[in-house]
């Protein structure tokens, strides 16, 4: 479709929509974001993100009622003055120190470089591309999982809205049985101030592969106003091993929204990890289907709160089907002023007997202006299950401090000793060693900031 | 869970069956009769100024009682049904239906020989009078919208332990209970509270003198006589600095067709160093809406237990609160529910601490049979610059058909670096090997299910005096009773 089109249709049908509900994201950068997409992009794609329009222009706001948002700061959530962002031209990239299969960068929703996959996997049929080339040339890939799995956990609104400003994104495919020894990475940065950013990776793991995935999310500097809406989609097709690493260092100033979401099928197994250090509003959405016996999702979280920072994670385990597993350990430190939310559901169908389900959440408190809150939920129509869940909060235990400072160990030095050892209980869930190394620099460099 | 062991075998099921003392409000066949009734005041059926002028009036209440009325009635009409967290069922509640009002006078009696006949056979048929000489230390029944008998022993009222019912309590100690009526549960606290405010009558206003220990517990008994009613009992108890008392409600009411509504408001204060325990045992029955407020104000180094059995109603929704509002109070909820067929058991606790070194605790236990749905709902607020506060929750919830259904939502907060909670749920069905193991000893796979079950809520059912949870053991036999096989 030509784009000149495009512009014309939109700017006549959302006219009337007030402004509140949109903020910076109104009728006219919408249209200007479809003309600036190549013209390649099949025209379903297209009406995709027209109907997410819609969708996101008509839904309210999330108000202080609704379930999905208790506990969540609401008057902070304003859409107000944010742009879309032109295309950076340089970027201060940061390297992980972990050996890649291949690696994407996106600034500002577009790629700006990449290191392809060796020729090897490449003829094994593995792809790592942007969505754009993918809608184009992986079509039936694409349609069947991009966004394929409706939000549940109540932001439907900015979900739409990611769908509706999605640029450019990762596309992922492992074909059957290839084993990748080594990750791939995804990285997206947001560059200037008041820039919005709508992140995307979408991995198809085929029957019996085995791939680990890192995604990074940074911004130029911390203290840049800025506003992402990003999303994933995992699909681990029979007997697939996959395994998803998120960091998400966006500018301490920034309005983040982030949707996860993992389908698990037939003795597959998803372990996925995010990071949350960054943002001064971040909310993460992360949802596991089990849909099939002997599917497992490992759901990991570890987040580094400080000075304002309010971190809000939404989790939820559909177990579908008999036989199958999950295990959820979300950790956060709770420094300054900083607040977290921890809200996780799991649900247990009425045929899924024999399901295996563990959701715990962990606070450690290190200030007493932090604020935790916990909200562990079960919804079980099965009776032959093993589900449990818990949830603390507490301080670093003076027992532990006290076996430190006998040893000659300064007070300061134990706290910091023994985070890190709650952290370590996380991290040490990865196989991958040099994840692992990685992982623990980036969160104690955060912490020693 | 946890095997049974040797003190949770029970006596014989055909033994306890004949069982001469059947405790108040557990066996749910025993309450389900009715008698025709002829009652002397009827506010009719619905809800609107004129209903609640009349009670009221008939109630010759002082003007600031009738405010205080007409003020929660507009509440009520303002505030929307709480459908968006909880069950779509309430929808199906139509307050122009029920009826608010029923009663044959407005003054109990002392004396059993005073009670009119049917109310009186009610009662020796739930056995309160033979209980009340037995071991309590007074006694109130309600029937309908008021009570019909109302008694203190004498060696109780001499120590100024004054135990009435509401609508004499606000009449003739409105110094005492002004002060505390409606300020641990605010009219506005839900729809339900605010209904409550407008409507009520009945209910227990207690106060217990600073030092005075209640050695006996005191008990009122609800009963809900009359098809299409709304029973709206308001219950009020101050224990005074350094007083102790038990009280104890159970309830029952016949099975109609038609739906019933009992939405109650319960207000505790425990002033400093006092202890209150709170004991329910409910048993409506499978017909009864079940939403009630209850709360309690614990100040400095007092104590407020609540003992909430749920095993009855179609839906309850009851939260026991404690607020933590004096240094080193102590706030506990222990919890049983029982959901079978058609009933959905939404209950929980609400620990809300207010001063340094609090602490709360609560213990929660389900079992769902058949496609019953018990769902626990709490909430743990620790605020900012408290210290030493601690929680600790536990709530297991036990699933005994393939069919039935178990929730959790708990929510916690947590301020500062000084306090600290715990929460553990787990949700399990009777283990095969349990079951498989005291088959192979001869018992029945039913006789192994209900061991198994007792053994379950055991370590709570024994918190409960000893009547009570020897028949909550043989109850639950009955309710396991076809859940097998």
């Amino acid at each position: 479709m030509p784009t000149a089109d495009r512009t014309n249709a939109m700017s006549a049908s959302t006219l009337s929509v007030a402004a509140p509900l949109v903020g910076g994201f109104t009728a006219e950068a919408f249209a200007a974001h479809l003309a600036s997409l190549p013209p390649s992009l099949p025209d379903w794609w297209i009406a995709r993100k027209r109907a997410a329009y819609e969708k996101f222009s008509a839904l309210p706001l999330p108000a202080r009622t609704d379930e999905s948002w208790r506990f969540s700061s609401i008057s902070t959530l304003t859409l107000d003055g944010f742009t879309l962002p032109a295309a950076a031209t340089q970027i201060s990239h940061a390297s992980i120190d972990v050996k890649i299969a291949a690696k994407l960068v996106f600034a500002n929703g577009r790629l700006f470089s990449q290191e392809p996959l060796s020729a090897e996997l490449s003829a094994r049929g593995v792809i790592v591309t942007t969505l754009h080339h993918a809608l184009v040339h992986h079509e039936a890939l694409v349609r069947e999982h991009l966004l394929a799995q409706a939000p549940k956990l109540g932001s439907a609104k900015f979900m739409a809205l990611h769908e509706a400003f999605l640029h450019d994104g990762a596309f992922i495919h492992i074909p059957r049985g290839v084993t990748l020894e080594q990750p791939i990475g995804i990285f997206s940065y947001a560059l200037g101030s008041t820039a919005a950013v709508f992140p995307h990776t979408l991995v198809v793991a085929g029957e019996n592969s085995r791939a680990t995935i890192v995604e990074y999310f940074g911004s130029s500097n911390d203290t840049e106003t800025q506003f992402a809406a990003g999303a994933n989609d995992l699909y681990a097709s029979h007997g697939a091993h996959l395994t998803y690493i998120g960091k998400q260092d966006w500018s301490h100033r920034a309005l983040s929204f982030q949707s996860n979401s993992t389908v698990v099928r037939r003795d597959a197994r998803v372990q996925s990890l995010n990071v949350h250090l960054g943002g001064r509003q971040a909310r993460h959405e992360s949802l596991s289907q089990l849909q099939a016996p002997g599917a497992f999702s490992e759901m990991l979280a570890l987040t580094v709160a400080e000075s304002n920072q309010e971190f809000d994670q939404r989790t939820l385990q559909i177990h579908q089907a008999p036989n199958t597993k999950s295990d959820l350990l979300y950790k956060n430190a709770l420094r300054g002023t900083a607040k977290t939310i921890f809200s996780g559901l799991i649900v247990v169908d009425s045929d899924a007997q024999k399901t295996d389900a563990y959701q715990s959440n962990r606070n450690l408190m290190l200030s007493d202006e932090a604020e935790a809150n916990s909200l562990p939920g079960l919804e079980i129509q099965a009776n032959d299950v093993r589900c449990t869940h818990g949830a603390t909060s507490s301080r670093i235990d003076p027992e532990q401090e006290f076996y430190l400072q006998a040893r000659g160990i300064a007070k300061a030095a134990a706290d910091e000793l023994l985070t890190f050892g709650f952290f370590e209980e996380v991290l040490n869930r990865l196989t991958a060693d040099d994840l692992h190394e990685a992982l623990r620099v980036l969160i104690q460099t955060k912490f020693k900031k | 869970m946890k095997p049974p062991t040797e003190t949770d075998i029970l006596p014989d099921p055909a033994e306890t069956a004949v069982m001469d003392n059947p405790a108040v409000g557990i066996d749910q066949s025993a309450g389900n009769f009715s008698y025709n009734m002829e009652y002397a005041f009827d506010a009719g059926t619905g809800l609107s100024e004129d209903t609640i002028r009349y009670i009221s009036s008939v109630k010759k209440e002082a003007p600031w009682i009738l405010e205080f009325r007409l003020k929660a009635l507009k509440k009520f009409f303002s505030m929307p049904m709480p459908t968006h967290w909880a069950t779509k069922d309430l929808k199906n509640i139509d307050f122009q239906k029920i009826r608010y009002y029923l009663s044959q006078g407005q003054k109990p009696k002392r004396t059993w020989d005073e009670v009119p006949d049917d109310i009186k056979k009610t009662f020796e048929r739930l056995g309160i009078p033979e209980q009340e000489r037995k071991f309590l230390a007074g006694v109130e029944a309600q029937f309908d919208s008021e009570a019909a008998y109302s008694n203190i022993k004498e060696i109780v009222s001499k120590q100024g332990v004054i135990f009435v019912n509401s609508t004499e309590g606000l009449r003739e100690h409105p110094e005492l209970f002004k002060k505390f009526f409606g300020k641990v549960i605010p009219t506005g606290d839900n729809k339900f509270s605010a209904l409550n405010s407008a409507v009520f009558s009945g209910g227990s206003f207690i106060y217990v003198p600073p030092g005075v220990k209640v050695a006996q517990p005191l008990q009122a008994y609800f009963r809900i006589n009359a098809e299409n009613f709304g029973q709206f009992e308001r219950t009020l108890i101050i224990a005074d600095e350094g007083s102790e008392v038990v009280y104890m409600e159970g309830c029952t009411a016949p099975k109609f067709s038609t739906s019933t509504l009992h939405s109650a408001v319960v207000e505790l204060v425990a002033l400093k160093g006092a202890k209150i325990q709170y004991i329910t045992v409910q048993n409506w029955a499978n017909n009864v809406f079940n939403l009630v407020t209850k709360r309690g104000i614990a100040h400095e180094d007092a104590e407020i237990k609540w003992i909430d059995c749920n095993i009855g109603s179609r839906l309850t929704m009851k939260y026991p609160g404690v607020v933590l509002k004096g240094e080193r109070a102590r706030g506990e909820v222990i919890s049983i529910a029982l959901a079978n067929d058609g009933q959905h058991q939404d209950t929980g606790a609400k620990m809300v601490h207010a001063a340094n070194n609090t602490t709360s605790n609560i213990v929660a236990k389900s079992i769902s049979v058949g496609q019953g749905r018990s769902t626990y709902r709490g909430v743990v607020h620790i605020p900012k610059h408290l210290k030493g506060c601690k929680n600790n929750t536990e709530c297991d919830a036990l699933l005994i058909n393939t069919n039935s259904r178990t929730d959790t939502y708990p929510a916690i907060s947590v301020r500062g670096d000084k306090n600290s909670t715990q929460h553990e749920a787990s949700v399990s069905k009777v283990s095969e090997d349990m079951i498989f193991y005291m088959q192979q000893r001869g018992l029945t796979e039913g006789q192994a299910m209900s061991l198994a079950v007792n053994g379950f809520i055991n370590d709570l059912a024994r918190q409960f005096p000893m009547e009570y949870s020897v028949e909550l053991k043989r109850l639950i036999d009955l309710e396991m009773e076809g859940s097998v096989g």
